[in-house]
């Protein structure tokens, strides 16, 4: 008898427990944040402090950008208009995407350097989509280049030129890009990430309407991947996030990424761009 | 030959120098296999010194436990504005690479 009362306030003690646990997992609010993510900050933010191997790229891209390459045999300082003159870097990635009428197109950090790679410099455009993103013990030259740009731009606010009608155009397909359902699991990105609070496994998923979720989905890009030691863009993520889905992966440097872009970083216009991310 | 770039940072606070060194560097075990199935020799960095105005002041021993591209904080006493700081390392292939800077203030 005593063994049994004891056995049922033990049982009660372990389902209040359970209840209490579940709790604040089930129900953190928008905009706070769980005791998990923020011991992900505190050691991104040491990362950060203490020296990002992504810095290495950063010298190798300031390279690749001020030596004359190519077949052409000219340098991206000398031929590159990022948008604020030709091989003006500094502040150039946090006002992309953004409108060249050279090329017609709205175009992000990445797509308008592989654009000057291959329109100045003579570079083919498949030899450069055919890797286009790191792996192992390889890193293209257009991810080091990105990396020296973004790093240029670091501590100045995103400011996206939304006022331009062919930016505007671009950032609304975006929007539907991001509200299309499709693939095997009838997804589209909002099943995730259009709402607040929402989680996979012990991953916060942003939503990327608002301006704190899409600000949380462009930090951190350009980022260094420990998982073998990888330098990777925002435009890898966003093909990766195709995979994930179980959509057809999308072009390299194509007008769909470019959307996708264009629609969270403009979400996050207004916010601080911090430099270059570090990822575990 | 691979080009391995360093980036060094000293800068001094106090009378303490904090210094950061990120390292491009393989860093190979000797451990793992590539796609073909052929292990991958091992390259790691044996042997790290760093210099203060052509004076050694630190030593350290490396070994496979050590991430690709390490990144070394340490902190010296005794170095000035504008002294000089030399960071060199060897590896078990004989691998050499070094990089320079000058203190700046922190």
């Amino acid at each position: 008898m005593k063994y049994r009362i004891a056995m049922a306030a033990i049982l009660a003690l372990t389902m209040q427990a359970a209840s209490a646990q579940d709790k604040p997992a089930a129900a953190v609010p928008a905009g706070q944040k769980d005791a998990t993510t923020l011991e992900f900050e505190k050691f991104r933010t040491q990362m950060e402090q203490e020296g990002n191997p992504a810095e290495l790229f950063e010298l190798q891209g300031e390279e690749f950008w001020k030596a004359k390459r190519g077949p052409k045999n000219v340098a991206l300082t000398a031929s590159c208009d990022l948008g604020l003159g030709v091989g003006v870097v500094k502040g150039a990635y946090v006002q992309m995407p953004r409108y060249f009428a050279d090329a017609g197109k709205v175009m992000d950090a990445e797509r308008r350097i592989v654009w000057c790679m291959v329109e100045k410099q003579g570079y083919k455009f498949d030899d450069l989509a055919r890797r286009p993103f790191a792996g192992d013990n390889y890193t293209p030259e257009q991810t080091s280049l990105v990396t020296y740009v973004a790093a240029q731009s670091a501590n100045m606010k995103f400011a996206v030129p939304l006022k331009d009608p062919h930016v505007r155009e671009v950032y609304e397909i975006g929007k539907e890009v991001v509200a299309y359902r499709a693939g095997p699991y009838d997804f589209s990105c909002n099943t995730c990430h259009g709402a607040d609070g929402k989680r996979i496994r012990m991953q916060n998923l942003p939503n990327l309407g608002t301006p704190q979720g899409a600000l949380s989905a462009v930090l951190g890009w350009p980022g260094y991947r420990m998982t073998g030691s990888v330098m990777l863009t925002h435009q890898w993520r966003m093909s990766d996030c195709f995979r994930q889905q179980r959509f057809p992966q999308p072009k390299y440097a194509s007008d769909t990424i470019t959307a996708l872009l264009t629609y969270m970083t403009a979400n996050a216009n207004g916010h601080m761009y911090k430099g270059l991310g570090i990822k575990r | 030959m691979a080009s391995y770039p360093i980036r060094i940072r000293a800068l001094l606070k106090g009378d303490v120098t904090s210094i950061t060194a990120i390292v491009s560097h393989p860093m190979e075990t000797g451990l793992r296999k590539d796609d073909a199935g052929k292990t991958i020799p091992p390259q790691y960095i044996q042997v790290l010194t760093v210099e203060l105005n052509g004076k050694k002041v630190m030593e350290s021993h490396l070994n496979t436990a050590v991430s690709t591209n390490p990144v070394f904080n340490f902190k010296i006493k005794g170095a000035k504005l504008g002294d000089k700081i030399v960071v060199n390392w060897v590896d078990n292939t004989g691998e050499k690479g070094s990089g320079e800077t000058t203190v700046i203030p922190g």
